[in-house]
């Protein structure tokens, strides 16, 4: 068998985390490869979470995963400036519906504090309206959480990857591990496209992160996949929700939230139930009936309009109330497991953390002094200038002036960049995720085959 | 390419009763496009528009640029569609291999694409038969019409195509984690479930306006349509702005559709070349179950009759009798020569609406419970 080229550092997994974590280490002399089982990036939890940047008010203050989140908010907030991924500072609002609900707003905001979070403010029934006049009437007062905000997690994947593409990551899709074996100085990946060799391994596999963790011969935590069903109302519906309205944790078990997106949308969700198949991520009946539920009961204008997409994605829950990173410098492998939906806004600071324990594992992290510039992303964001709204950028290239998915305003020009785009999709939804067609009310009637059509 | 839904309906059949000629879809959008251009209009394709800039004036992305049109009339003649997957909340995997007709069409018509090898079709409407020639054609082999209706209301269409119906039964479930393998399908009378094999499902009727700039331009919707309010010229209550086709009537065929469009051109005319007032919206026409919409919305009583002089109207189970009612007075009762079957829209004579009170409530319309 013939051995691939050497790495420094493997890094399995190119969800949020392991994009994030390969960017990072590519920011020093180091060869880097991400790997992943699936044919594109983020396409397993980080492609289907609620998308929302947390400020980790809520967090559990002490917690690794509190002092990660908070320091994400803050290093994501900017790169997503620098890179032009789709962030809106909505703020989010708590609302009480219950006197027990009312009576822990203040507890929550003192925790906020623990976890270095101090702008929350206690508001009235009244506020609340005013706030968000569609709630259904009967809310008792709220929490306002003025810095939470919606983003657009698909290009936040997609940024790191390109990143660290432009870095020198060598990024190999399609890359199942199967089996691990260790050597003196390396370690071989035995992958069903073949061995990837590397003097370093991160684990970052999500889902899969337990079953890559005993390969390396541990037992210490199994990841339980754990079901989230969102439904996506239509664009007519994000009037209605102005801010993120989030439930107050109670006794009744935990609501759901409503929040717009950055698309433009409303999303109603998520619902939460521990599944054995990590695999499963269709939707339900049952899931589906809770949903429409709760949305009656929160929000029932809400429900006048068409659900323009639903989906469901499996959260990596682990047994234990933490992130667990742990380096092991003797087998030269470090795990980044139980990375729960707050990833997606601590993925930053986990990466940082990550190279400060591996370096601390005896990793040399040499910086390098000619890193290229950071990615501009294509801007798919409805608060932002899209292409087909600016003159200039359609003067220089007509294509961009050429509207192809009617729903959601891409052109072809988008649709062209995106397919020839350093990490391009491996199919329709992954053109989805990198332009928006297709994704809107008509689901396809219009430029389906059109938009097919361009992919072959 | 100008013309709309019929550029890519392949089944011959259009254009009998306005161009006196038989058909196919795409030749019958080229003749009208032919006559557009014909009597002096200027036809811009590729011409997105996304958005109003004031009462009449709009804005259109091309490739030439932006493009800001101002004019002292807009029509709305944006159309309808079906209901895609996630609106019709079918849970289940979301696996490739489901579509909607508008979309199979574009695809096998436009594209020369492929859908699948085995179909169940989701509907027993004409447009659902559609659905099965243009799988037909495509070598995809239609398995199953499902339809939640207790009796089938297009049967006989089946007949050269002999594909079964099931009658009474709904989806319930797509199964398959790439492409599709199955579907479950659920007996509404016995609850009784069973999964059918197929790579393709496609989702017919259940149709909604491409309302947009209706609802961009806060113009009132129609109960149960949701398409923008007209008086039977066609005028939405906004000043200048007029809307006709299947925006205001989802789905009629393409002759009722474009029966509006030469409604619409005469109205047209008439406001520009002389009218100055624009009626202020006074009675409305309202659907009771089961009629789902009812077209025009506002009816003043002494104004022009609607396109073609028929009200349209969309049952949802079949029905054999009309009643118009308005403040509790009953207008009218009318018995249909035949039953009026849900999927088609149901076309009753203007006339019906007789002895309005201009200064009453809402004009009712239902089925009768005599006979």
């Amino acid at each position: 068998m013939t051995e691939g080229p050497s790495y420094d550092v493997a890094v399995i997994g190119a969800g949020v985390v392991g994009a994030a974590i390969a960017r990072e280490l590519s920011g020093y002399d180091l060869r880097v490869a991400l790997l992943d089982a699936r044919d594109d990036v983020g396409e397993g939890t980080s492609k289907a979470n609620t998308a929302i940047l947390h400020t980790g008010f809520d967090a559990s203050p002490g917690t690794l995963e509190s002092r990660l989140v908070r320091r994400g908010y803050a290093l994501l907030s900017a790169y997503a400036e620098t890179t032009g991924i789709p962030v809106e500072r909505t703020g989010a609002l708590l609302v009480a519906w219950t006197e027990e609900e009312l009576e822990a707003l203040p507890g929550l905001r003192e925790k906020a504090v623990r976890n270095g979070y101090s702008h929350c403010a206690l508001v009235s029934a009244a506020e609340v309206y005013e706030q968000v006049p569609a709630l259904a009437a009967g809310a008792l007062g709220g929490l306002t959480v003025p810095d939470e905000s919606i983003i657009c997690s698909w290009t936040t994947t997609l940024a790191y990857a390109t990143e660290a593409l432009s870095r020198g990551t060598v990024l190999l899709l399609g890359h199942r591990v199967s089996s691990v074996e260790p050597g003196p100085c390396t370690t071989t990946l035995h992958t069903d496209r073949g061995p990837v060799v590397a003097r370093w391994v991160v684990n970052a596999a999500g889902l899969g992160a337990d079953l890559v963790d005993r390969l390396f011969g541990f037992d210490r935590f199994t990841v339980t996949p754990r079901r989230g069903e969102l439904l996506v109302y239509d664009k007519f519906a994000r009037p209605l929700a102005p801010r993120i309205v989030l439930p107050v944790p109670s006794s009744r078990g935990k609501g759901v939230l409503i929040s717009p997106t950055v698309y433009g949308n409303v999303m109603l969700g998520p619902t939460a139930e521990d599944l054995s198949d990590r695999t499963d991520t269709s939707t339900s009946a049952a899931g589906l009936e809770f949903l429409l539920a709760k949305g009656a009961a929160l929000m029932p204008r809400l429900l006048e309009e068409d659900v323009t997409a639903s989906y469901a994605g499996l959260r990596a829950a682990i047994d234990r109330s933490d992130y667990l990173i742990s380096a092991d410098g003797s087998r030269r492998y470090l795990l980044a497991g139980g990375i729960r939906s707050t990833g997606l806004s601590a993925s930053m600071a986990i990466a940082s953390y990550v190279c400060e324990q591996l370096m601390v594992a005896g990793l040399a992290l040499v910086p390098r002094s000619d890193l290229p510039s950071p990615p501009r992303m294509p801007q798919i964001g409805e608060a932002f200038v899209r292409p087909y709204q600016s003159d200039e950028l359609i003067a220089s290239d007509p294509a961009y002036g050429r509207v192809v998915c009617f729903c959601e305003k891409v052109t072809e020009g988008e649709i062209r960049d995106a397919l020839a785009s350093p990490v391009p999709p491996a199919g329709v939804d992954g053109l989805r995720r990198r332009t928006r067609a297709m994704n809107g009310r008509c689901q396809g009637f219009y430029c389906g085959a059109k938009v097919q059509g361009m992919l072959l | 390419m100008a013309g709309g839904v019929p550029r890519h309906c392949h089944h011959p059949g259009f254009g009998v009763r306005d161009l006196r000629r038989f058909l196919s879809g795409p030749a019958y959008a080229r003749a009208l496009a032919a006559r557009a251009v014909a009597a002096g209009a200027e036809i811009r394709t590729e011409a997105t528009v996304t958005g109003w800039e004031g009462d009449t004036s709009l804005t259109a992305t091309t490739p030439q640029g932006l493009l800001r049109v101002t004019a002292r009339a807009v029509l709305l003649a944006t159309g309808a569609r079906e209901r895609p997957r996630p609106a019709r909340l079918i849970p289940g995997d979301r696996p490739r291999g489901v579509y909607t007709t508008g979309h199979l069409q574009n695809l096998v018509h436009l594209e020369g694409g492929s859908p699948g090898r085995r179909a169940v079709i989701v509907g027993a409407d004409p447009v659902s038969w559609s659905a099965a020639l243009t799988l037909r054609s495509a070598g995809c082999r239609p398995v199953l019409l499902t339809t939640e209706h207790a009796k089938p209301s297009y049967a006989p269409l089946s007949l050269p195509l002999r594909v079964p119906v099931a009658r009474n039964t709904r989806i319930t479930r797509i199964n398959g984690h790439d492409r599709v393998t199955s579907v479950d399908l659920t007996d509404l009378t016995t609850g009784t479930p069973r999964t059918i094999p197929c790579d393709t499902v496609i989702l017919t009727a259940d149709w909604t306006p491409d309302n947009e700039l209706a609802r961009t331009a806060s113009l009132p919707l129609a109960p149960g349509s949701r398409s923008p309010q007209t008086d039977p010229a066609l005028r939405t209550p906004r000043r200048g702005v007029f809307a006709a086709g299947n925006v205001l009537h989802p789905a009629a065929t393409a002759s009722v559709a474009a029966q509006d469009g030469t409604h619409a051109a005469t109205q047209l005319m008439r406001w520009l070349t002389n009218d100055t007032k624009w009626p202020t919206p006074s009675l409305q026409l309202l659907p009771d179950p089961p009629i789902h919409w009812a077209f025009p919305t506002l009816i003043h009583p002494t104004t022009t009759p609607p396109p073609g002089n028929h009200l349209l109207l969309w049952p949802t189970t079949p029905i054999r009798h009309l009643t118009l009612r308005q403040d509790n007075h009953t207008l009218t009762e009318h018995t249909l020569r035949r039953p009026a079957v849900p999927g088609g829209v149901l076309r009753v004579p203007w006339r019906l609406l007789t002895g309005l009170n201009p200064e009453g409530g809402p004009v009712r319309v239902g089925s009768g419970s005599t006979g």
